[in-house]
C-alpha cells in the first residue's frame, strides 16, 4: 500500500507547487514593496544617509523601479547583502532585483541563471596603497599583503593577475568593504583591492584620503549592473527598461526637474513622447501604467543626474564619467531606441 | 472442583490496532513512521523540484573544474590552478588544525582553570571566577573578533620594522617576529634532507617521519625500563632511580638523527613588504585558535571542577592519612575518579569547538566553511550541494572525535566487580 500513495502524494505535492508561482510583477504588486538587494554599506553606491534611509547609485535604480512599478519610490524593502549572500537571496526569491555592484559574468549569466539587464558602471579592478609604501604599478606588489572581498570576481582576477605576472601575494579574505578598510588602514594589510569605483568609495571616507593612492593598472574589467532572476522576462524587460529609461533620459535631456512639463503635453522628440507616454502604448506592451517612465525618473532624476550627486566630481568619491559618459560624448552608455 | 477451560481465542480483528493494548503501541510508531517518511520525502521531492525549475539539478560535477582561487594558508600543495576538490581539502586541513590545536589549549587552560577555582588562595579563587563568568558569558563569535581586532590594532606592522631606528624590533635574538599581520617563528630545516615521500593526494616529509620513529622507539624504551624498575621495586621494595637514563633514552637518539639530518633553524627575515622564512602563524589563526580555546576552556574549567568535587572529600582525607603528599593525592587518587565524571561532557565541548571553528570566515581564516561553504559555493553557485557536503564533512570530522573520546572514556572509566 505504501507503494501506491508515494507516488500519489509526491504528484500532489508537485501540482501544488507548481500552481503557486506568479509572475514577479504581480506578486511585487500585490506586497505592495519591492525587496531590492543592496550592499551592506559603500559611500556613493549604497549607504544610510543621516537620516537612516538608504541612498547611493545603487539604490537610486532601486528606487526607479519601485516608482515605475509601483509609483512609489519609498516602496521598498531594502535588503543588505554581502559579496556571499547576494546570490542566493536572488536566487531564492528573497529580493526581487539585486542593485548591488555586482559584474556581469558569464558564469553568473548562464550557470548561476540570472538576468543581467544591462550595465549602469562600467568599473575595472584596481589597488589603492598607502603613498608611504612607494608602490607606483601593481607590478611592484611582489610579496605584498593584498586584503580582498571574498566571494567576489575580484578574487580570482587577483589569482590571474599576480599569476600572469608570476609574482607572489599573501590573500586575506575579508567579508566586507569596512572590515576591508579597518585591516587596510592599520596596516594589517600593504594594499586593498576591489572595483576602482568602490575603492574612491572608500578613500573618500578615510580620515586622510590624500595619503592613499590608486595604481594605475586596471587589472580587469567589471562591467556591473542590476540582475534578476532568469524565468521571469516580464520582469526582466522591466527592469531592463527601467534603466534604459534613465539612461535615455540623460541623452535627452529628461531631468527629475523637467520631466512633469516635458510629460505634460506631447513635445516634438517623438522618442522622448513615447518614452514618456505622451505617444503610443509603451507602458500597456510592459505592463505598466503609461507614465511608468516619469515615475522613474522623478524618483531620482535621469542616470547623469544620479551619477553627479552619488558619485560624481562634486562628491566626495570624485569619480569622472570616463567610459559611463553618453555614447555621444565618448562614453559607452547606450540606450536602446524606445520605440 | 471447578474446571478451567482456555479462554476464547480471539480471532485477529482490525480494530484490535486501536483498542487492543497489545497491538496499539505498534499502530501508533508506524503511523509515526509514515506520517515522518512522508513528509522527508515531500520535502526532498520539493527541493528537487524546485531545483529542476531553477535549471540547478544537484550536480557535483564543479570539484574537477580549477578552483581559480588563493589559499592563504596552505597546510598542502596547492595553486588557484587545482580544483575545488582540492581547495576544500586544505580547508578541511585548515579545519583541522585550529581544532586539534584549539582542543589542546582548551583542555590545558580549562584543567588549569578548574583546579585553580577550588585553589585555597582567595584571590586566585576568585580571578579564575571571574574568568570563567567572563568567557562563557559571551558570544564566541565576539571573542573571536574582539581577539582579531587586538592583533590588528595593537601590533606593530611590518613597515614599523623597517628603518635606522625602527619602531619595533623583533624579540629573542631576533627570531620571532610579532606583527599585526601574525608571528613568525624559526623554522627547521634540514641540510641534509631525506626528501618528501609522496602519498598522491599529499606529501610527507621523510625528515619527521624519521624523527618520530626514533621519538617513538625512545618512549617504548622508557616503558620498558619503568617496567623493569617495578619489577625491582615488587621483589626487592626499593625502586632504582631511572630518570637520567629514561631521559636519555628519549633524548639522545632524536639528538642523534638532528645532527645526521643537518638541522638548523631558519630565521624569519623582513624582505620587501611582509618577513619571509621562518613559520608564519596569521593573526587569523592566532585570533582564532585564542578565542575558541579560552571560550571552551571556561566550559572546560567548570567541567572539571565538577568531576574533581564529585569525590567525595573522605578520599582525600584517607589519601592523606596514608601519607601522600598533597599533589600525588591529586594526581593518583582524586583525577583518576573524577575523570571518569569529567570525559562525557568534555566529549561535547570538543565537539562544540570544532564546530565553532567553522566561525572563521569572521576573521578571514579559510577553513573548509570558507572554501568549501564560501568561495566555492559563490563561484559555482552550488548551494545545495556545497551545503550538503559541508554537513557532511562536520558530521564525520564529530562522529571521529566522539569515537575517539568514548573509546578512551571505555578505559578510565571505573572497572565495577
Amino acid at each position: 500500500m505504501k507503494n501506491t500513495v508515494f507516488p500519489g502524494v509526491l504528484v500532489v505535492a508537485g501540482l501544488a507547487a507548481g500552481v503557486a508561482g506568479a509572475t514577479t510583477l504581480e506578486d511585487v504588486q500585490a506586497r505592495g514593496k519591492l525587496n531590492c538587494g543592496i550592499n551592506t554599506g559603500l559611500v556613493g553606491f549604497a549607504a544610510p544617509d543621516a537620516n537612516g534611509e538608504w541612498s547611493g547609485f545603487d539604490v537610486a535604480y532601486c528606487r526607479a523601479l519601485a516608482a515605475a512599478v509601483l509609483g512609489d519610490p519609498t516602496a521598498i524593502e531594502f535588503v543588505s547583502l554581502t559579496g556571499k549572500t547576494r546570490f542566493t537571496a536572488l536566487a531564492s526569491g528573497e529580493i526581487d532585483a539585486l542593485s548591488r555592484n555586482t559584474t556581469w559574468t558569464y558564469s553568473r549569466d548562464v550557470d548561476l541563471k540570472f538576468t543581467f539587464v544591462g550595465v549602469n558602471y562600467y568599473d575595472g579592478q584596481g589597488f589603492i596603497v598607502p603613498k608611504a609604501l612607494g608602490v607606483n604599478s601593481a607590478k611592484e606588489l611582489d610579496g605584498a599583503t593584498v586584503c580582498i572581498q571574498t566571494g567576489t570576481t575580484t578574487e580570482l582576477n587577483l589569482a590571474d593577475f599576480f599569476r600572469a605576472n608570476n609574482i607572489g601575494y599573501e590573500p586575506v579574505p575579508i567579508e566586507t568593504n569596512a572590515e576591508a578598510q579597518q585591516q587596510y588602514l592599520a596596516g594589517a594589510c600593504d594594499t586593498y583591492t576591489t572595483d576602482a569605483s568602490g575603492l574612491a568609495a572608500t578613500r573618500a571616507t578615510f580620515e586622510d584620503p590624500s595619503a592613499h593612492t590608486i595604481l594605475p593598472e586596471i587589472i580587469s574589467k567589471e562591467p556591473l549592473g542590476p540582475l534578476v532572476r532568469h524565468g521571469d522576462d516580464q520582469w526582466a524587460d522591466i527592469a531592463r527598461w527601467t534603466l534604459n529609461a534613465l539612461i535615455a533620459a540623460e541623452e535627452f535631456g529628461v531631468t527629475s526637474a523637467n520631466v512633469d512639463e516635458m510629460a505634460s503635453a506631447p513635445t516634438d522628440n517623438p522618442e522622448v513622447n513615447r518614452l514618456l507616454g505622451t505617444e503610443g502604448n509603451l507602458g500597456e506592451m510592459i505592463g505598466l501604467p503609461a507614465d511608468w517612465a516619469v515615475k522613474a525618473i522623478k524618483a531620482g532624476g535621469n542616470y547623469g543626474e544620479i551619477f553627479e550627486r552619488t558619485i560624481g566630481e562634486s562628491t566626495p568619491v570624485g569619480l569622472a564619467r570616463g567610459l559611463n559618459a553618453q555614447w555621444a560624448e565618448g562614453g559607452l552608455m547606450y540606450a536602446p531606441p524606445f520605440r | 472442583m471447578s474446571t478451567l477451560t482456555d479462554p476464547p481465542k480471539a480471532s485477529f480483528r482490525l480494530s484490535m490496532l486501536v483498542y487492543d493494548t497489545r497491538y496499539r503501541s505498534l499502530t501508533i510508531q508506524v503511523v509515526a513512521l509514515i506520517a515522518f517518511m512522508l513528509a522527508a520525502a515531500w520535502l526532498i521531492n520539493n527541493t528537487l523540484q524546485n531545483l529542476a525549475e531553477l535549471g540547478k539539478p544537484i550536480d557535483f560535477g564543479f570539484f574537477a573544474e580549477p578552483a581559480s582561487y588563493d589559499i592563504n594558508q596552505r597546510l598542502v600543495e596547492y595553486t588557484s590552478r587545482d580544483t575545488h576538490l582540492r581547495a576544500a581539502f586544505v580547508g578541511l586541513l585548515n579545519t583541522l588544525l585550529v581544532a586539534v590545536l584549539g582542543c589542546a589549549l582548551a583542555t590545558v587552560v580549562g584543567v588549569l582553570v578548574g583546579v585553580l577555582r577550588l585553589s585555597g588562595n582567595w584571590l586566585v579563587a576568585r580571578i579564575m571566577t571571574v574568568y570563567v563568568e567572563m568567557f562563557r558569558n559571551v558570544p564566541v563569535l565576539l571573542w573571536i573578533v574582539f581577539f582579531m581586532a587586538v592583533l590588528i590594532e595593537s601590533l606593530p606592522s611590518p613597515r614599523d620594522f623597517r628603518g635606522e631606528s625602527p619602531e619595533a624590533s623583533m624579540l629573542l635574538f631576533d627570531s620571532v617576529a610579532v606583527t599585526n599581520r601574525g608571528i613568525y617563528i624559526p623554522e627547521p630545516l634540514f641540510s641534509r634532507s631525506l626528501g618528501d615521500l609522496s602519498l598522491g593526494v599529499f606529501d610527507v616529509s621523510l625528515d619527521l617521519v624519521a624523527i618520530l620513529a626514533v621519538l617513538g622507539a625512545g618512549l617504548w624504551g622508557t616503558a620498558r625500563i619503568s617496567r623493569r624498575a617495578g619489577r625491582i621495586q615488587e621483589a626487592t621494595g626499593v625502586r632504582p632511580v631511572t630518570w637520567y637514563l629514561r631521559l636519555a633514552v628519549v633524548v639522545l637518539p632524536v639528538l642523534a638523527v638532528l645532527i645526521v639530518l643537518g638541522f638548523h633553524l631558519g630565521l624569519p627575515e623582513l624582505t620587501g613588504f611582509n618577513f619571509q622564512g621562518g613559520i608564519y602563524m596569521r593573526n587569523s589563526l592566532i585570533a582564532l585558535w585564542l578565542a575558541l580555546s579560552f571560550y571552551t576552556a571556561a566550559f572546560i574549567a567548570e567541567i572539571v571542577r565538577a568531576g574533581i568535587l564529585a569525590i567525595s572529600k573522605g578520599q582525600t582525607e584517607a589519601a592523606a592519612a596514608l601519607g601522600l603528599r598533597s599533589g600525588r593525592i591529586m594526581s593518583l587518587v582524586i583525577l583518576p575518579q573524577a575523570l571518569r565524571v569529567i570525559i562525557p561532557p568534555l566529549i561535547s565541548q570538543y565537539l562544540n569547538l570544532t564546530k565553532n571553528s567553522s566561525l572563521a570566515i569572521a576573521v578571514g581564516y579559510m577553513d573548509i566553511t570558507g572554501t568549501l561553504g564560501g568561495i566555492t559555493m559563490n563561484q559555482t553557485g552550488r548551494e545545495l550541494e556545497c551545503v550538503l557536503l559541508l554537513m557532511g564533512v562536520y558530521l564525520c570530522i564529530s562522529l571521529i572525535i566522539s569515537v575517539m573520546m568514548n573509546w578512551y572514556n571505555t578505559r578510565v572509566k571505573l572497572v565495577e566487580r
